[in-house]
Formats: C-alpha cells, structure tokens, sequence
C-alpha cells in the first residue's frame, strides 16, 4: 500500500496530474467476493493478470486505486452474469490495447517474447549436445 | 568543512585511481615496473578514502547540516536519528557514493588480502576496477555531487515523508549494494584474467570467494526486499517480476551461476570461457540494474527520481564497461585454452546443465524484462508480468532443479548413473508420491504442483551427499551446499504452498461480527481511532482464533498522514509454524461496516526462512574455502620452508 | 566456442544499446492511448448528474452532430486549469458533453458554480463504465466524437490554449 501511494504520488508528478480525495465510495464488486467459490476463483485469476492503468505496474487485483476497484468491479459482475474470462479479457483489450493484460498472447508485437525461450531450449539442447557428446 | 573534506577525499580518491589504473597497465608492459608497486597502495587508499568521504556524508545527515542541499532535500531534523542515517542512502547522490564506497572498498581488499594471483593477473585486476571506479567516480563528481552546498542554508529538510522511514525500507539498499558493487570484484577478476590469459584453478580460487560473498548479499537483499514489499503493500504478494525486482534478481541468477562455475574451474580446471563470461555478465547486470532504474526509462513502482540526462551518463558508462569486456571476450576468450575433459554422468556435467539452465532463464528474464523498452521504441505498449514469467521460466526451472537433486552425489570427472540409482529412484519415488498425492487432494495449478512435489524431493535429495560419509569429517563447504540447496527447497515449498494453498476473504463485517477464513474465525472487536506522531488512523481490533483455539489480538490500522496528505494501511500478521493469518482493515462502507481483506497463507514464511537458509549456505562456504586455502597456504609455506631447511644442510 | 559466436554477446548488447539511447531521446509519455479510436461509442445511459443539465445516453451522440465528450470530475485538479479553455472551445460553437468521473451531484453542482458549465449534457458515471466502455484511462481526456457517434480523437490530460485549435480542427474535420 505504502509503494502503491508513493507510486500514485510519482505517477501524479510525472504527468502533471493531482488529486483531491474522491468522495463516492468504492464500487459495490470492487471489495467484494463472488457468492460462487468457483466464479471468484475464476475472475481472481482474471484480474491478477490485467494491469491497473493508473499504477506504475500492477494488476487490479493488488491495487487499491478507485480505478482498479471499478475495473474489478467490471470483471466480477460480467463473470457473475455468466461471461467468459477470455471474453472479459478481450473487452478490455479492445479498449486499451495489450497494455491493459498482463497475458502473454501471440501477436505481431510480441511473438519475440515466444520465439526467444524457444530459441533458447534449442540452443541449450545444443550446447549440452556438443559439450556432453564431445566430452565422453 | 565536512562536506568539502569528504569532496576534497572523493576527488583525492578519483585520482588514486586513474593512478591505479595506469600502474596496473603499465605493469603488463614492463613486468615489474616502479609504477606496479604504486598500484597496491593505490588501491588501499582509495578504499580508505572512498569510505572516508560516506563517513563525512553520514555525519552531515546525523547533524542535518541544511546548507548541503542534499540533506536539505532528503532530511528532517526532527527525523529520528536512524532514519537521518539512512537518509543518506536513500537518495540518487547518496548511494551513488555508496556504490562508488563499496567498490573501492572491495578493491582495498583485494589489494590487502589477495595473494595467490599471479602479478601481472593481479595488476590487472586492479587496472580494471580502478577502470570502471573512474566513470562512477566522474559521474559522481561531475553530475551527481552529493556534498553540493546551497547558497543560503535552508529553514528546514524537506524529506520529512513518512512512507521512507520504515526499517527495512532503510537496510534494503546496502544489503543489496554490498551485493551489486562487490559482483565488480569478479568482473574486475574475468577482465584480468581475459587480459592476461591466465584462467585456471588457482584464478578460480581466489575469485571464489569473493563470488560466494557478494551472492550471499545479494540473496539476503532480495530475500528481506520480497518479505518488505509482502508486509507493506496490503495484498499479500511477495514478487511481482516488476523491472526492479528483476533488475536485482538478473545479478543473482548470473552469480549463482557463476558460483558454480568457479566451483568447476577450481576443482577440475574446465569451464573457462564460461567463468569468464559469466564473471563479465554478472557484474553487467548490476550495472543494467542500475540504469534501468534511474533513468526512468521503465515503468516501475519503484522508480527513483529519474532523470535522463543521468541516465545518458550511465548509459555511456554501460557501453564503456560492458562493451570493453565483450569487445574484449570476443577478441582472447577463443585463446583462452580448452580445460579438462570430463563426461556427460559426472559432476561436471551436471554443473555444466546447470549453468546453461540458469543462463537461459537470465536469458528470459532479462527479455521479459527489456521487452516494454523494446516496443515503446515503435510506440507500441505490452505488459509483460507473472503470466509470462512463471511459465516460461518454469520451463528450465523444473528441470535444473531435478537434475540439482542427483548432480551433488556425482562424482567429478566420471561417474556411472548406476553408483547413484537407489538415491535417484528414493528421489523419484518421493517426487511422483508428492504429486500423486496433491493431485488427489484437489486441483490446483500444475506449477505450484510441480514445485511441491520438487522441493519435497529436493529438499530430501539435498543431504543425500552425507551418505556413507562420516557427518564429522564432512568439509565446511560441503555443509554450506546442503544447507544452501536445502534452502532452495525450503522457499520453493513455500512458494508453491502460498500459490496452492491461499485463501482469501473479503468482508464487510460490522462491529461484532464474525467472519472466517480458512481454519480461522476472526472476529471484529471494535474499530477504535489512534494517533501517532504525524498520522491518524482507525484501528480495528480484530480476535483471531485457530481452529476454535485461544483467540489472538490484530490490530491492523488505516493511516492518515496530513504532511504531506497520504493514506496507507498498515497489515498485521499472526504466524503460526503452518503458515499467517494475514489481515488488513479498509474503508467504513455508508451502512457502517469495516471493510476487512483476510489471507490464509499456509507456510509463506519458508520462503524467507528458505532464502536466509540459502544465504548461511553461502557463508559456510566461504568460512570452508577461506579456512581450506589458508590451511593450503600453511602447509606450502611449511613444505617450502622445510625445503629451504633441507637445501641449506 | 568458434569465432562468431564469441561476438553474440557483444552484438545483442549493442541493440539493446541503440534501443535505450533512442529511448531516452523520447519524451516519456505515461499515457495509455485508447484502441477505440474509429470506432463507435459503444451503447450507455448515464442518469444526470447536475440539476440544470439533462443526463447522457448514447442517442445524445449518435443525432447527426459531431461533439466533444470531456471525462471529467470535481476532484481533478487539472480540471481547473482546462475549465476556461472549455468555454472558448463552446464560444467558438463546440458542442461540449461531460461524463463526471465518479462525482457526487453536489459536488459537480459546486465545481461547475466555481469554474463555469461549459456542458449541454453531463452524465454521472459513478461506476468508471463509460470510461472504461471508450478506453479512457484517466481524467482529464477530451474525445471528439462524429455525429455517428464515432470515436474519431482522443485527446489526453487537460486542454491547453495550443491545443483548442487543434480539437476544433478534429471536431471540423470529424462533421464531414
């Protein structure tokens, strides 16, 4: 909580933008469980991998900005209704970009970041191969 | 007066070391040249005033002296004199210095202790450090002054903020420092050795330790780093891959890895383009660390006061280094001569799978890492965090540490898996029990499954090195290594119990009420206001009972800071030897209940007992080899001497 | 190790060199742009949120004439500093919506009484929904919508004097 504020406050500086206090309470799903274990396990899981917009880096699901407590708020009320957690996901995407899920989806942008560990277990293969072969 | 002594040291300090540095260098010229024997004192002194000129800066906050601008804009008089201290370091300039103290320091040492180097190797090593200490030292003095004096001294410091006086918050950055900077001594070591060709077991042994002591620092920093950021965010989480976090943690994979390498490279004489290499990496990685994190460059919860003119200069100071040493690499590693054979089943061997494990998850991290930097290049903005990092790392974290459970009980050179099969299969046996077992009792992610059933294995494979050996004539070191593979065991058990095993409650509960989480019911006694010196808070006082036992007191707070205005919460914790009760108070809801966010976590705390573990692991080690090589030392003087003796008859 | 390899090192550091330094070049923008931009606002009713001021639904937008919808609430400062330049984009015949960012009606009653209404609609968001729904990511931010009700510009943090021209150009543009 101490980073997050300190975090918020630097987030505030950096661009020029400050706040007083809000005034409306929390939404009624941001601090709230799903009556359903299992659909609470489910957008749990959601919202640890979709990233709060107004925190330097981290997800709604540690996050206490009022932001946050709406974007969890989204997730849990649309999972309660029966929506998919991709689908949730997907929304969101649309709207901000894979900025906003901390997912790691195959795209033009990121298939680097799967290429590489790829790379790397084949050029492991490969050095083991030739040090442990050559050595025998 | 203080404040220009110790400027007056630093820039005494600079220039010992271009004098070291051009010692060092002119002694691989001439061998044995006047200015060689410049080159030792050199070194000691800089040290000697490097530390001087910290000293000069801690007193200065000690008595917030407010014509330095510094403590005017870091420091508070009425702050408590602990927090002035580490003011001192918690600040850009400050640990600049402490970076550029610690370096010279470590570089003292190696001139004062270090004897088993050959001359020339030996020169050269301080020509590099004193090489790298020269552009910490130029953009110390140059732009980031920290004994800078203000025209008019200021009414009052400005760094009353209460979100920086928090223990651990204050100790975090030397343990980590101690760590980063003292990695130099084996880039200093890799770069000699480079220059000098000379790599082998008696370099191995000497940079040995100084590897073995910055790791240990290095995993203490990151271990108590992750136990603050669980205690002080109010979420539970302990390790979030932000780019700082990595940025400690891209050092400390490379030095484990070359941890073992030197091991390898003392014992058996094989593995010295990667020693060498590792050596460079490790040390650049600290250095990487450092420039991600001060010149903003990185979107991180962590950011310092960025500044990107700074980060300009260390950027140029990355290129000079890192780029000088792989320039260099490339140029003579390929002369640096082929070691000792060995075969695939052999310690060797296992260590070799180790290394290229670990180096590929640097490899991973390090990408997941730059990778935001990368596409903001082309304006494009990913998020790259714990879904990424996890699995893909877990790819060649699962099976380094399976080999870890047989590769200590292999023998160096040659080995047969069959000496070992009964150890290997107790091992197995334990490992698919564990799954099996898990996978009954409910579903849970496959990566906190694997780890249970890993660590359980580990951590028994761990002692299986003492079997058939007399417990009381194992060697120190051979300790250290149970003990420090027992403790990755520990903190992996912890680590995928926490992920498995966590439950989580939020409730609104008014006065009175009770709620339960896990085996715990805890009640909500009453929310009563307090005060403290420069906040207000409610409190609530929360009864906590264990499977209907003794209930416990909680008194987790939301505070109220009016100077400068911030609201934090303050978590409390009840540990029990299975695990914590993790509880933290939020805000009064319109119908007057009290917000309360509960956790369960079963056996969290062996994450950080597994990392001091580890730790202690690595100062067995060094009290092992030290005590071994002094003990090597003793008996070749005494065979000398006798020799000697025997000669003159 | 055969020759080339030994140069990896040096050559993958060398990119990442050349990405930082262009990096630090550029200015460090922590804005999050929104991906709707093209596209239609997606349906919403807002209940309204000042006394003297009709609510917001997605009809308001889609009647044939371009406007500017301004996220905004009573606790944003920076809203302040933009409220004056709100009034010169209306007196120069914009047509300005307001969605007041999680805001009580008094409050927003209070802001608008201080620093002038410059809003024919406001709706009260009290839940981040339209925010969310358009790919805003905080307050102050400025979107000129066609009077299709389509996304045509974001304009992100408060509006400043250079950039009314600019907003007026888009909304111009967009009534094509």
């Amino acid at each position: 909580m101490k980073k997050l504020v300190f975090a918020l406050m630097l987030l505030c500086g950096s661009v020029g933008v400050s706040f007083a206090q809000q005034t409306l309470p929390p939404a009624p799903l941001a601090y709230q469980q799903l009556e359903d274990p299992a659909q609470e396990r489910a957008a749990q899981a959601l919202m640890e991998t979709l990233r709060c917009l107004k925190c330097q880096s981290q997800s709604i699901a540690d996050s206490d900005a009022p932001m946050a407590g709406d974007m969890r708020h989204q997730v849990r009320s649309r999972i309660a209704a029966g929506e998919e957690p991709e689908a949730i996901r997907a929304w969101l995407v649309e709207r901000y970009g894979d900025y906003v899920s901390y997912a790691p989806t195959v795209s033009e942008t990121t298939w680097p970041l799967f290429a590489v560990p790829l790379l790397l277990l084949l050029v492991a293969g490969l050095i083991l191969w030739r040090r442990l072969r050559a050595k025998s | 007066m203080i404040a220009e002594l110790g400027l007056a040291a630093l820039w005494i300090a600079s220039a010992l070391a271009v004098l070291q540095l051009v010692g060092g260098v002119l002694a691989q010229k001439q061998g044995g040249s006047e200015m060689a024997k410049l080159v030792r004192p050199a070194a000691i002194t800089q040290g000697l005033l490097a530390a001087f000129a910290f000293l000069m800066l801690l007193w200065l906050f000690a008595i917030t002296d407010l014509s330095v601008k510094l403590v005017a804009t870091n420091s508070h008089s009425a702050k408590p004199l602990i927090f002035k201290l580490s003011g001192a370091w918690g600040n850009h300039e400050g640990s600049m210095l402490l970076w550029i103290t610690v370096m010279a320091m470590a570089g003292g040492l190696i001139a004062l202790v270090e004897r088993r180097l050959p001359e020339k190797t030996m020169m050269a090593t301080l020509a590099a450090q004193a090489f790298v200490g020269i552009g910490f030292y130029a953009f110390l003095l140059l732009s980031s002054n920290p004994f800078e004096r203000l025209p008019q001294p200021a009414v009052e410091g400005m760094g009353l903020n209460p979100l920086l006086q928090d223990i651990g918050l204050a100790f975090h950055p030397p343990t980590l420092y101690f760590g980063y900077v003292g990695l130099s001594v084996a880039f200093s070591f890799a770069v000699g050795a480079l220059m000098t060709r000379k790599v082998g077991p008696d370099f191995a042994r000497a940079m040995r330790p100084w590897v073995l002591g910055a790791w240990v620092f290095l995993t203490l920093g990151i271990t108590a780093g992750s136990y603050w950021a669980y205690y002080e965010l109010g979420w539970g989480g302990w390790w979030f891959w932000d780019p700082v976090e990595n940025a400690s943690l891209m050092p400390w994979l490379a030095a484990t890895a070359l941890l073992h390498s030197v091991s390898v490279l003392a014992a058996r004489d094989a593995l010295r383009a990667w020693t060498i290499m590792l050596g460079v990496v490790a040390f650049s990685m600290s250095m990487l660390g450092t420039f991600l994190v001060r010149s903003g460059i990185l979107t991180s919860v962590h950011a310092f006061a960025v500044d990107p003119e700074r980060g300009s200069f260390i950027l140029f100071l990355l290129a000079l280094y890192i780029g000088g040493a792989l320039l260099l690499f490339a140029l003579r590693a390929g002369t640096v001569t082929e070691g000792e054979r060995f075969s695939v089943t052999s310690r060797e061997g296992a260590l070799v799978f180790n290394n290229v494990m670990l180096s590929a998850i640097l490899g991973i991290v390090l990408l997941g890492t730059l990778y935001p930097l990368l596409t903001e290049a082309f304006d494009v903005r990913v998020s790259v965090g714990p879904p990424y990092f996890n699995p893909v790392g877990a790819i060649f974290t699962v099976p380094m540490l399976i080999v870890m459970t047989i590769g200590p009980m292999l023998r160096w050179r040659g080995d047969s898996f069959d000496r070992i099969k009964f150890p290997a299969a107790i091992v197995a046996s334990i490992m698919l029990a564990v799954l099996a077992l898990v996978l009954v009792l409910g579903s849970y992610g496959i990566l906190p499954v694997l780890g249970l059933a890993i660590a359980i294995g580990l951590g028994v494979a761990s002692f299986l090195p003492l079997r058939g050996r007399k417990l009381t004539r194992v060697p120190i070191a051979t300790w250290g290594m149970i003990m420090a593979h027992f403790g990755i065991a520990v903190a992996l058990f912890g680590m995928a119990s926490e992920t498995a095993f966590s439950e989580e409650k939020l409730a609104a509960v008014s006065v009175g009420d009770a709620t339960d989480v896990g085996p715990w019911t805890v009640v909500l006694g009453s929310v009563e206001p307090v005060a403290g010196p420069n906040w207000t808070a409610i409190e609530g006082r929360l009864q906590a009972s264990y499977d209907g036992s003794e209930p416990i007191l909680l008194n987790p707070q939301s505070r109220n800071f009016w100077a400068p205005p911030q609201e934090t919460t303050e978590s409390t914790l009840a540990t029990r030897w299975n695990g914590q009760l993790y509880a933290v108070i939020g805000n009064q809801a319109s119908d007057g209940r009290w917000q309360l966010r509960l956790w369960w976590k079963p056996f969290v705390t062996l994450i950080w007992y597994g990392g001091i573990l580890v730790a202690l692991g690595g100062v067995l080690a060094i009290i092992g080899r030290v005590r071994g090589d002094l003990k090597r030392r003793y008996v070749r003087a005494r065979s000398d001497q006798r020799r000697e003796d025997a000669a003159a008859l | 190790m055969s020759n080339f390899r030994l140069w990896i090192p040096l050559g993958l550091f060398a990119l990442f060199l050349g990405v930082a330094a262009y990096q630090l070049t550029q200015p460090k923008d922590e804005f999050v742009v929104s991906t709707m931009i093209g596209k239609p606002i997606p349906d919403f009713a807002l209940r309204p949120s000042h006394p003297d001021r009709p609510g917001l639904t997605i009809n308001d937008l889609t009647d044939g004439k371009p406007k500017l919808l301004n996220i905004w609430a009573s606790w944003c400062l920076p809203c302040i500093a933009e409220a004056p330049h709100l009034e010169t984009l209306k007196r120069q015949g914009a047509e300005i919506v307001g969605v007041a960012i999680r805001d009580r009606p008094e409050d927003v009653a209070r802001f608008l009484a201080r620093h002038g209404n410059p809003y024919s609609k406001i709706g009260a968001d009290d839940l981040s929904e339209v925010q969310l729904s358009i790919g805003s990511s905080g307050v102050p931010e400025t979107f000129v919508i066609d009077g299709n009700g389509v996304i045509q510009h974001q304009h992100i943090g408060d509006v400043r004097a250079e950039h009314v021209p600019i907003l007026l150009r888009e909304l111009a543009e967009a009534g094509q």
